[in-house]
């Protein structure tokens, strides 16, 4: 029997992070922006019961919305990504198994309870969060990830489960009911062809699934979803982040051979999987709207520093071009990166995936001419077909050295502080942007004296 | 009489900020004052581990205004850097972040016959009842950072 996976959701995360040092924004509509300030990425209650919808360019917003308050920020993916890390911080506090799904989401292996404990421990979890981060979190505990998921959908939209909801597979009658309540298409992982089809054989709820016949289901659809069947009915099957589908952001990192301090070396091995990871956004059709680079000593090496440090970095747009990706991980390795630490393994995360079809084009385009776009589009075409001709790494994105012997002209805290003024102006347009309020000592909150 | 043999040398780590303690401690019968903490010394002070013990709860603000001079407002000047940390139950007698009419303020918490009220150092603002709508505890004062010198 495995330990119990609880889901724990913060809930509209990025417009949450906004409110906790800026408590003018509670309690009115709030959106934040895309890159380039382009469309809405998210929205508090107030601004979704506006009717304002995700993916809303900036000039489609109604000017009756601003007329009920409407307030606008622009991405601050420092602040969020700082507060995300602190979500985690608390979270592995409390259990060392804590697995990051995305920005807002983590899964977190709760053993050894069960019954009232588990729901108690759930309660703490969210309490703690809500206590150290000023965030509100779901949290939605089962026997497999999929009903965990099931569960955090409902103790989000529940406000009588007080955030938090367990299910214990469909042998309970309230877990039974719950799954007969919960549409298929709302099922993980399920898309939309998928749950036409399933529909089509009148099965329509999420107990119709789980109920139906695993060997039908895998011969007329896929094994993955006679997985989504199985973890339904409570058992475990998922373990690692599914590779296959619905993933919302792509990890690629590696430990290093030797531990090393070596800017270089570090450097290129970000670089690798900066394309490695762009090469996957390519191949499951998706954008990346920003990018998390990781690094950490071996915690388990005596006597020497020990060191993590991560950071978040916006991307001009959404985008999965290599070199895009590249570049923004490039002019951000020495703001994590200490001087003489021997580090053991680096990392690259391209998050808040979006679909490139399905993306707003004029919004995000803005600012990116059609020509620069069909030309890193064919490049990068070609680029696959080069690695898939030649195999794997036959053609990688040069490291230049020059930016190796750059970095001596300015030292690490002059281009901390600097970051956004040498940013060239087309960079990033982001005019609504609130203080990096946990990052920057410069613009941490005021508080009055009174 | 309080006599510095030789500057300390603080190679300040920017990891850990971690002191020699450990040059201090062997130099401290020379300069005069006793040791009985001689025999459990670790052999660094780490500020950041002795201001910040929750650092995933804990958050820097800068305070602005003037009204917390006098003696039991704590002495917080304006400028002054505040640690607060999150974690905490707000206690009788803490210096507390408290979010009123939508704004982060600086009052002290004190709890009178059972009732917790903010109070401002300042006399010309009456304590207000914790139990007040719209009032929000936001965190615990837990150290001042003053700086003479930048």
């Amino acid at each position: 029997m495995k330990a119990p996976i609880a889901l724990v959701d913060c809930n509209n995360f990025y417009t949450s992070c906004e409110r906790v040092f800026d408590p003018q924004l509670q309690g009115v509509p709030l959106v934040v922006l895309s890159n380039n300030d382009g469309c809405v990425i998210a929205r508090s209650e107030e601004a979704k019961a506006l009717g304002i919808a995700m993916g809303t360019p900036l000039h489609h917003i109604p000017r009756s919305a601003y007329r009920q308050g409407l307030v606008l920020k622009s991405s601050n993916y420092e602040l969020y990504g700082d507060m995300s890390r602190r979500v985690l911080a608390v979270l592995r506090e409390s259990t060392p198994l804590v697995e990051p799904y995305s920005i807002d989401e983590s899964w977190v292996e709760l053993a050894g309870l069960g019954g009232e404990r588990l729901e108690a421990e759930c309660h703490r979890l969210r309490d703690k969060v809500k206590r150290w981060t000023g965030l509100q979190v779901s949290v939605g505990c089962g026997p497999s990830r999929t009903l965990a998921k099931l569960a955090n959908r409902h103790a989000k939209r529940h406000p009588a489960t007080n955030g938090v909801s367990v299910i214990n597979g469909p042998v309970r009658a309230d877990s039974r009911a719950l799954l007969a309540r919960t549409l298929v298409s709302d099922v993980w992982g399920i898309g939309g062809r998928v749950s036409a089809r399933l529909q089509e054989m009148d099965i329509r709820s999420a107990l119709d699934l789980a109920t139906a016949d695993p060997t039908l289901i895998r011969r007329r659809f896929s094994v993955v979803l006679e997985r989504t069947l199985r973890e339904l009915g409570g058992l475990h099957c998922i373990d690692m982040i599914d590779d296959s589908e619905g993933k919302k952001m792509i990890m690629t990192s590696r430990s290093f051979g030797k531990m090393t301090a070596d800017r270089d070396q570090i450097m290129a091995s970000l670089m690798a999987h900066a394309s490695r990871g762009a090469e996957k956004l390519r191949r499951q059709g998706s954008l990346a709207s920003a990018v998390m680079i990781t690094l950490r000593t071996n915690k388990f090496a005596e006597g020497v520093a020990q060191h993590r440090d991560s950071k978040v970095i916006a991307l001009p747009w959404p985008t999965d071009d290599t070199f895009e990706i590249v570049r923004a991980v490039r002019r951000e390795l020495d703001a994590i990166r200490q001087e003489g630490v021997r580090y053991h393994k680096s990392g690259v995360l391209l998050m808040d995936l979006v679909d490139r079809h399905g993306r707003q084009l004029d919004a995000f385009q803005a600012k990116r001419d059609d020509n620069q776009r069909q030309r890193s589009e064919k490049l990068m075409t070609t680029l696959d077909s080069l690695n898939r001709r030649f195999g794997k790494d036959a053609v990688t994105v040069g490291y230049c050295q020059r930016i190796g012997l750059r970095r001596n002209t300015s030292t690490d805290k002059e281009r901390r502080s600097n970051t956004r003024g040498e940013e060239p102006d087309w960079w990033l347009r982001s005019r609504y942007c609130s203080n990096r309020w946990t990052t920057r000592l410069e613009e941490i909150p005021k508080v009055t004296l009174e | 009489m309080l006599h510095v043999s030789r500057p300390v040398p603080a190679s300040i780590d920017p990891l850990e900020c971690l002191l020699p303690l450990a040059e201090i401690s062997a130099r401290a019968g020379i300069a005069g004052f006793p040791s009985p903490a001689q025999d459990y010394v670790s052999d660094t002070i780490d500020l950041n581990h002795t201001l910040i013990p929750h650092p995933a709860a804990t958050y820097l603000v800068t305070a602005t205004g003037d009204s917390m001079q006098t003696a039991d407002g704590a002495g917080i000047q304006s400028g002054d850097l505040l640690v607060v940390d999150r974690s905490p139950e707000p206690r009788h007698g803490d210096i507390v972040i408290a979010v009123i009419d939508g704004e982060m303020v600086v009052k002290e918490l004190r709890t009178q016959h059972g009732c917790p009220r903010l109070h401002s150092a300042n006399p010309a603002y009456a304590p207000i009842p914790l139990a007040t709508q719209d009032i929000r505890l936001w965190g615990v004062v837990t150290s001042l950072i003053r700086r003479f010198r930048r």
